[in-house]
């Protein structure tokens, strides 16, 4: 059997939803409570390495393989650099040109949610291909972890 | 107040000799955890949730990667004696830099009364000029947003060089692969002199 034994499966299976649900209320609230996009962003790729191993490799590069980690992470960067260029709209690179209303409300402060979650896709990304890139590329391979595919 | 600080402190500074003395390689990176566990309680109590959470998640990944890292290697311990000259020659170092720091931070200013009044300034203005109701994001993010594309940056290239370097296939053809593999190879597959590596590329562009 793939990847860990049935109670840390069905631990899995209940805890995912809260994790990566918790995770986007961390990033999509960064700036009205503590939290942001990089701890949101690190909560999500934690929810995905749980998957990997509690399910095994391939359930886990299923969801996300090691290409699209790697196009979500130029994405997000990509995303954040084009809203400073955008900037320039309004007169200077990093220039909050959305509109900002009343503080306290979600859509109150303008780039920063969408900078927050430009951010938590990009640390999102770049956190599971860390770890895909020291755990399963190479040599690093053990039992918890299929290796159905070495030569 | 200042006893939970002190006593943080030196948990921590107890659980980093450890982390360094210790023989086993797992046993070093729970060490290591545990000091992050308690700069992040250190955290919480100074004031600073943001930080702290951060804090939390990231010793949480960065215990995940190394152990699973570690654990599937085979020489985990150490066996090497130690250096003299190194232990002797790092403590001296050590008390210099101490004492070169106790005469450079007599001239700082107390704890919790900054010099400067840029930070009453972000304090007053940052709730009506960026929105953002947590003063920290709205200053991470409009005023300082700089710094964080800066940090953007170097997780990027971090994730580009580690992917280029620890990649399981290389861009060449099958037949051409390498008997080297990506990682620590074993002592059998490693060619020991340039005419047999030689003689190895020859015989599979000769196939």
């Amino acid at each position: 059997m793939e990847g860990m034994t049935f109670i840390v499966k069905t631990i899995t299976r209940l805890l995912i939803a809260v994790i990566f649900s918790f995770g986007i209320y961390i990033t999509v609230y960064g700036h009205l409570t503590p939290g942001g996009g990089f701890a949101g962003g690190i909560m999500l790729a934690c929810g995905l390495i749980l998957l990997t191993l509690a399910f095994g490799k391939k359930t886990a590069l299923g969801k996300l393989s090691d290409f699209w980690a790697s196009l979500l992470d130029n994405l997000g960067a990509f995303t954040f650099w084009s809203i400073a260029m955008l900037g320039y709209v309004g007169g200077y690179f990093f220039f909050n040109f959305l509109e900002k209303s009343d503080p306290f409300q979600i859509f109150s402060s303008g780039t920063v949610l969408v900078n927050n979650l430009a951010i938590a896709i990009k640390v999102f990304a770049s956190i599971f291909a860390v770890f895909l890139a020291l755990t399963i590329f190479g040599r690093f391979v053990s039992g918890l972890i299929s290796t159905e595919d070495e030569e | 107040m200042l006893f939970l600080f002190y006593t943080l402190i030196v948990f921590c500074i107890i659980g980093s000799i450890i982390a360094i003395e210790a023989r086993n390689i797992l046993a070093s990176v729970i060490s290591a955890g545990v000091v992050g566990m308690g700069l992040s309680i250190l955290f919480l109590f100074l004031g600073a949730p943001d930080i702290a959470i951060t804090q939390v998640v990231v010793e949480i990944i960065v215990l995940i990667i190394l152990i699973r890292s570690t654990v599937s290697l085979d020489n985990t311990a150490i066996t090497k004696h130690r250096d003299t000259f190194a232990i002797l020659s790092s403590l001296i170092f050590f008390g210099l830099f101490l004492v070169f720091a106790f005469m450079a931070f007599q001239g700082l200013p107390k704890f919790g009364e900054p010099l400067m009044s840029v930070s009453s300034q972000y304090l007053q203005n940052s709730v009506s000029e960026t929105g953002a109701s947590n003063i920290v994001m709205g200053i991470l993010l409009d005023y300082r947003a700089y710094d964080t594309l800066g940090e953007a940056t170097v997780i990027f290239t971090a994730i580009l060089s580690a992917f280029v370097v620890l990649r399981a296939k290389g861009k060449k053809k099958r037949e051409e692969r390498d008997k080297i593999r990506v990682g620590i190879p074993g002592k059998d597959d490693l060619p020991e002199t340039v005419a047999e590596i030689d003689e190895e590329s020859e015989s599979v562009s000769n196939i």
